[in-house]
C-alpha cells in the first residue's frame, strides 16, 4: 500500500488536449443553440417594445386607416383565419390521404420513385410560383375570383408537399411488426392502416402539419401574386369574398413612409405570432394526447 | 363461436380432392391439417426455400429447425400467406389446409389469417392498452359480442390473466418482454384460430419467460395445432412432436437456398437421424 502502487493504478483523467477538445465542442454546440434562441428573443422583445403602445382590443377590432393611430388589423386577422382554415381543410386530408396511399398501398416501383421525386421537388418550388398557379387555376379557370377560397387553396397546394413528405416519414417510422401483427390477426389492409398504423403515425403527421401551417400563415408572395388585396376595409363573410391577410397588411404598413406605422406594423407582427403560436399549441396538445394515450 | 363455425363451413365448400396414399397413417389419432407438397418460395426469381413436402398433424406441435438463413421464417410465413406482403416473393408447390389449396384463386389471404394465427419473433404488441390489443382482433373478426369475457378468456389461455387483470387499461408496452409475448399469444388465441404459427417466439426472452411460453405451448396443444420455428434444438426437442430440419444449400454463384432435409417424429429425428446432415447438425458439428 505504498504511494508508488497507488500511482501505478489511477483513474484520474488524461487531462490536456482531449479535455480541451471535449469542452470546445460543447461550447460550440451551445453557441449554435444560443444563436437561434437569442435571435428569436431579440425579435420578440423588439417587436413587443415597438408594438406595445398600439396593442389593444381596438387594434383587433378596427379597420385599417390612413392614420397610423387609428389603423387596426381586423380585416387582416379575419382574412388570415379564413384563409388558414380553408388551407387546413384542404391540405390536411389530401396530404394525409396521399401519404397513406404512397406509403401503404402504392406498389413500389419506378412510378412511385418518380412521384416521390416530384413531391420532394414541389416542396422546394418558390412560393411565388404557387401564386401564379393559383391565379391561373383557381382564380381564372375555376372562376373563384380573388377570393378567400382561391387563396386558401393556393396556400393548401403550397404546403401539401410538406404534409405528404412528413406524413410518409411518420408512417415509415411505424415498425412493420405492427402491420404484421394486425394482418396476422385477420385484419384487412385498410383495418391495419386505419386502426393501427395511422394512429401510431399521427404524432408525426401533426408535426408535419404544424410546420406546414406555420409556413402557410406567413406567406405573402403567392397571395399577392394571385391578387389578394393590400388595403381592405371589410371583414370577409363568405368563401367568395375578397380578403387580405396579416403578412400582407404588415408589409403594407412597413412600406409606409410615416414612422408611426412602424408601431402599427410591430403590433401586427405580434398578432400574427399570437395566431401562429395558438395554432401550434392546439396541434401540440393533440399530439401529446395521442402520444400519451395507451 | 358461431361465426367461426360458419367460416369453417365456407372454406370447406371448395374442397378439392386430396391425393391420399393407400397406406394408413401411422398416427391414426391425428389427421393431417396441412399437406405441403413440394413447396418453394422465390424472392425476385431466386429460390429461398425449395422442396418442402410434409404432412402436418392436428393437435401436435411441429418444430422447424435449422441453421440461420435456411428459410425457416420464410417457410412458416407461407402457412398464413404473410409472404404475400412482399411484392417480390412468389410461391410454388402447394399448401393444402383441410384439403383446400391456400394459394388457390378463390382464397382470400385475410380469411386464411383468421383461421391461422401467428406469434412473431419479437413481441409486437400494439402501442395501446392490454385490453385493446386483444379487442382489436375480436373487432376485425366481427366477434364483438361480450368482448370483456373474450379478453379475459384469451388472457387466461395465455397464462397472463393473473398478472394483468388489475391493469387492463394500461399500455401493453409497459409489460415485460415475456408478458408482451404472452399477450401476443393471447391476442392470437382470442380470435379462435385453428392453427397457431410461432416464429421463434422465445428467442427474445430470458430462460424463465421461455419456459413459461414452452409450458403454455404444451397446454395449447389440446385445442390448437402449433407450428414453431426455433433455432434452439433443445427447445424443439422439449416441446415438439414432429420436427422438420432445414439446411442451406449454397449454389456455385453463392446463392443460398433452404431445403427440407428430414421430417420425422422429434424423438426419432434427435435419436436416430436418417440423413447425415441432420446428424451433423444435431450433434453440433455444423450450424
Amino acid at each position: 500500500m505504498s504511494v508508488g502502487e497507488a500511482q501505478a493504478f489511477s483513474l484520474r483523467g488524461q487531462g490536456g488536449k482531449q479535455n480541451l477538445y471535449e469542452k470546445t465542442f460543447v461550447v460550440l454546440l451551445l453557441v449554435a443553440v444560443l444563436i437561434g434562441v437569442a435571435s428569436l428573443i431579440t425579435l420578440l422583445i423588439d417587436v413587443l417594445r415597438v408594438g406595445a403602445p398600439r396593442l389593444s382590443v381596438d387594434f383587433l377590432t378596427s379597420l385599417p386607416s390612413r392614420f397610423a393611430a387609428r389603423a387596426g388589423a381586423q380585416p387582416a386577422l379575419w382574412g388570415t383565419l379564413w384563409v388558414i382554415s380553408v388551407c387546413t381543410l384542404f391540405s390536411v386530408p389530401v396530404g394525409m390521404g396521399a401519404a397513406i396511399y404512397l406509403e401503404e398501398f402504392a406498389r413500389k416501383g419506378r412510378l412511385a420513385t418518380l412521384i416521390e421525386l416530384n413531391i420532394a421537388n414541389l416542396a422546394a418550388v418558390p412560393s411565388i410560383i404557387y401564386g401564379l398557379l393559383g391565379l391561373a387555376v383557381f382564380v381564372r379557370f375555376f372562376a373563384m375570383g380573388r377570393s378567400v377560397l382561391a387563396g386558401g387553396l393556393t396556400l393548401g397546394l403550397l404546403v401539401l408537399p410538406v404534409i405528404v413528405l412528413s406524413g410518409r416519414e411518420a408512417l415509415r417510422a411505424v415498425p412493420s411488426s405492427i402491420r404484421d401483427g394486425a394482418l396476422a390477426l385477420g385484419a384487412t389492409r385498410w383495418q391495419t392502416v386505419s386502426r393501427q398504423v395511422f394512429p401510431a403515425a399521427l404524432p408525426g403527421f401533426l408535426t408535419g402539419i404544424i410546420l406546414a401551417l406555420s409556413r402557410a400563415i406567413g406567406e405573402t408572395a403567392p397571395l399577392i401574386t394571385m391578387g389578394a388585396l393590400t388595403y381592405v376595409t371589410f371583414v370577409p363573410n363568405s368563401l367568395l369574398d375578397r380578403f387580405t391577410v396579416l403578412p400582407i397588411q404588415i408589409f403594407n404598413w412597413t412600406s409606409r413612409p410615416q414612422s408611426a406605422f412602424a408601431e402599427t406594423a410591430a403590433a401586427g407582427i405580434v398578432v400574427l405570432l399570437a395566431v401562429l403560436l395558438a395554432m401550434n399549441a392546439v396541434a401540440i396538445l393533440i399530439r401529446s394526447r395521442y402520444q400519451r394515450k395507451p | 363461436m358461431s361465426k367461426v363455425m360458419k367460416r369453417s363451413s365456407e372454406i370447406t365448400l371448395d374442397i378439392k380432392p386430396v391425393p391420399t396414399g393407400g397406406t394408413p397413417d401411422d398416427r391414426p389419432e391425428s389427421e393431417p391439417i396441412f399437406r405441403v407438397r413440394d413447396l418453394g418460395v422465390r424472392y425476385g426469381g431466386l429460390l429461398a426455400v425449395r422442396g418442402v413436402t410434409a404432412d402436418i398433424s392436428r393437435n401436435q406441435i411441429t418444430a422447424i429447425i435449422g441453421p440461420s438463413g435456411c428459410g425457416k421464417s420464410t417457410l412458416i410465413r407461407c402457412f398464413n400467406r404473410l409472404n404475400d406482403l412482399i411484392p417480390a416473393a412468389s410461391i410454388e408447390g402447394q399448401v393444402l389446409y383441410h384439403g383446400v389449396d391456400l394459394y388457390g384463386p378463390a382464397v382470400d389471404p385475410v380469411e386464411v389469417r383468421r383461421h391461422i394465427g401467428m406469434v412473431f419473433q419479437k413481441p409486437n404488441p400494439f402501442p395501446k392498452s392490454i385490453y385493446e390489443n386483444i379487442a382489436f382482433g375480436l373487432r376485425v373478426n366481427g366477434m364483438t359480442d361480450d368482448i370483456d369475457a373474450r379478453v379475459e378468456h384469451a388472457l387466461q389461455g395465455a397464462a397472463l390473466w393473473d398478472e394483468v387483470k388489475g391493469k387492463l387499461k394500461s399500455n401493453a408496452l409497459s409489460l415485460s418482454g415475456g408478458q408482451q409475448q404472452r399477450l401476443c399469444i393471447a391476442r392470437a388465441l382470442a380470435v379462435e384460430p385453428d392453427v397457431i404459427l410461432m416464429d421463434e417466439p422465445a428467442s427474445a426472452l430470458d430462460p424463465v419467460a421461455t419456459s413459461r411460453i414452452e409450458d403454455l405451448m404444451e397446454s395449447l396443444k389440446e385445442d390448437y395445432t402449433i407450428l414453431i420455428v426455433t433455432h434452439n434444438m433443445q427447445q424443439a426437442a422439449r416441446v415438439s412432436d414432429m420436427t422438420a430440419f432445414l439446411t442451406v444449400e449454397v449454389s456455385d454463384d453463392g446463392h443460398r437456398t433452404g431445403v427440407l432435409v428430414e421430417f420425422a417424429p422429434t424423438t426419432e429425428l434427435f435419436t436416430n437421424p436418417r440423413d447425415p446432415r441432420t446428424e451433423a447438425y444435431i450433434t453440433g458439428r455444423f450450424g
